[in-house]
């Protein structure tokens, strides 16, 4: 099954739960991985993929193509997911994931060819940098093409994403977009306890960046928010989408324990259930 | 022995050779942490002010947006001192930049005891260790600014995935020949000598002429070799010089343990066991003081080796 690009929420609201679908298959069938994050992200993911991301699974080097860096990396499955249904490669591969020859790895691994993945990421603090790069590269070529930066809301407590957000505004990146998953969990528990973000919009436009705080799970305002800043600011934009960890399963919505945790088989066709559920 | 045409330092090579690259080549661009003219890269930034980003005291993001200029279609050169760049970005380096095997030259400046007066934090003697270990690397230590000036047009223009080049702050001899082809991966043999090998880096192989001239003068033929490139390693030559020589003495400004003598270590224990000698900081951290008089308390000046030579083929 691969969709197509659209811009009707309905259909959005469609892919968003077969991305869950499939995020939910595959770390079940991996039997490890990152559960909670790459549900709550479906709903952005769906709107990146198929509404807002300039790309062509049918030529993944595409040289205008936006471009797509996970910093997050353990959430690999929703981005494996939204490529397969994008038509980067087929769906049944999503089964291979974490396994041993994969080139789903645990973390996204650029050296295992997977088509559609613009880099290997995995240690935190480290895409935002790597984003500046290339919308640096395309601003000094003058090319059209965007870049797009998932990071975490527990990822910012690394000083290194904030070298790169004072870089990004100082270089008036007004091709950059990040978006911050603000599901307010990490491993420990809620980050206000773990290590607090507040006031999170205001130190993001302290570092010169255009904020937009949006829900994460409403795609007309993902849609709206996810455009580039406008110029002649030549600001980067940062959007913070509120968003709920485990988003679509409800029982284990919000509950930091589904950070690190991959569903049992049992627990899986449960999920697909309630899943299925909220859908109709 | 070798004519020194006058000292100059070889981050000063290492300057010049990104500038004559940048000339012919329009994919390089630069990257900047502060302390440009000081690691000498204000010789590009000068010259292509368009082409240089400075991102201010910012290691770890330099090195990440380095990969994402690299990822698109430019050819970024980082330099900043030794200590920052392998040590503080040394995550960035393995993950963003190896992992996704991407072409950016590192310049790992003020590296060794040499840096002098600074003292040990700005001494990088640390630094080959981590970077030889990374997986997709490649680590060069050319012995003076001629040197320099080459392997980092070589760097730029020839590789196609990471370097880490690796030269110092303070004015050293400049002997070399430039007309005699360097190649990155293969060691040169820089004096003849059959009764042990001296396998010397950066500005130790200066040094280590040096030293055989005094061995010469005692019946002592030692074979000097300029081992320019920590990885890939020229194993071919560690192995011929063990057979030919029998016994082996590594010289380097580096912590003993995982630099080249580390490396030469590796190969000799594995392929063709010889004594080996390995001269460099034993496990402890540098100092201020003048470089002459820091090589001479840790064993690195021509005299010292010469020194530890003579012990070394006593001692066995």
């Amino acid at each position: 099954m691969i969709f197509h690009k659209c811009d009707r929420t309905e259909e959005l609201k469609v892919i968003a739960a077969e991305i869950r679908r499939q995020v939910i298959l595959s770390l079940a069938e991996a039997g490890s991985g990152h559960l909670g994050g790459s549900l709550d992200l479906a709903d952005i993911f769906a709107v990146l993929w198929f509404h807002t991301l300039q790309h062509d699974p049918h030529n993944p080097h595409w040289e205008e193509r936006d471009r797509l860096i996970l910093s997050i990396g353990h959430v690999a499955p929703v981005l494996y997911a939204s490529l397969a249904l994008s038509g980067y490669f087929p769906v049944e591969e999503l089964a291979t994931l974490r396994k041993l020859g994969s080139r789903l790895q645990g973390h996204p691994g650029k050296d295992h060819g997977l088509p559609g993945l613009e880099a290997s990421t995995g240690s935190l603090g480290q895409g935002l940098s790597l984003s500046v790069g290339l919308a640096l590269g395309a601003k000094i070529s003058h090319k059209e093409c965007k870049t797009f930066c998932i990071l975490g809301d527990g990822e910012l407590q690394e000083g290194s994403v904030w070298e790169a957000a004072m870089s990004a505004a100082h270089h008036q990146l007004g091709n950059l977009v990040a978006v911050v998953d603000r599901n307010g969990v990490q491993i420990d528990g809620t980050t206000s306890h773990v290590m607090k973000l507040e006031p999170l919009a205001d130190k993001w436009k302290a570092f010169g960046w255009q904020v937009v705080e949006c829900d994460g799970h409403d795609h007309q305002a993902l849609m709206e928010a996810l455009c580039p800043a406008r110029e002649p600011h030549q600001q980067p934009k940062v959007i913070i989408a509120r968003t709920v960890m485990g988003k679509g399963v409800a029982s284990i919505e919000g509950d930091y324990r589904w950070h690190g945790r991959a569903p049992s088989k049992e627990e899986a066709e449960k999920f697909l259930e309630e899943l299925q559920h909220v859908s109709q | 022995m070798y004519l020194n045409r006058g000292n100059k330092a070889t981050k000063t090579g290492f300057g010049e050779g990104v500038l004559e690259a940048a000339r012919k080549n329009p994919q390089v661009v630069g990257i900047g942490a502060d302390i440009t003219a000081s690691v000498g890269m204000n010789l590009f930034a000068d010259q292509f002010p368009d082409r240089f980003f400075s991102l201010g005291i910012a290691e770890q993001n330099c090195v990440g947006v380095a990969c994402g200029l690299a990822m698109t279609d430019n050819i970024p050169v980082f330099s900043t001192y030794a200590v920052f760049a392998a040590l503080r970005a040394a995550d960035q380096i393995r993950v963003s930049l190896c992992y996704n095997n991407l072409h950016v030259v590192i310049g790992g400046a003020h590296a060794g005891i040499s840096v002098g007066p600074d003292g040990a934090t700005h001494q990088a003697l640390e630094d080959i260790a981590i970077m030889r270990v990374l997986p997709n690397m490649t680590v060069l230590s050319p012995c003076d600014a001629t040197q320099a000036r080459i392997m980092t047009i070589q760097a730029i223009n020839q590789c196609t995935a990471p370097v880490y080049i690796r030269f110092g702050r303070e004015p050293v001899p400049d002997f070399t020949n430039d007309s005699v082809p360097v190649e990155i991966g293969k060691a040169r043999l820089m004096n003849p000598g059959n009764d042990l090998t001296i396998i010397a880096t950066g500005h130790m192989v200066w040094e280590a002429l040096a030293a055989a001239e005094i061995l010469k003068e005692k019946g002592v033929g030692a074979r000097v070799i300029n081992m320019h490139t920590i990885k890939p390693l020229d194993q071919d030559i560690i192995i011929q010089s063990a057979g030919e020589t029998g016994r082996i003495i590594t010289v380097e400004e580096h912590q003993m343990t995982g630099g080249l003598g580390g490396a030469v270590a590796e190969v000799l224990s594995q392929q063709h066991p010889v004594p080996l000698q390995i001269i460099g900081m034993p496990d402890h951290f540098g100092e201020s003081g003048k470089p002459a008089e820091l090589l001479e308390k840790y064993g690195l000046s021509a005299q010292k080796i010469a020194e530890s030579t003579t012990h070394f083929l006593i001692s066995r």
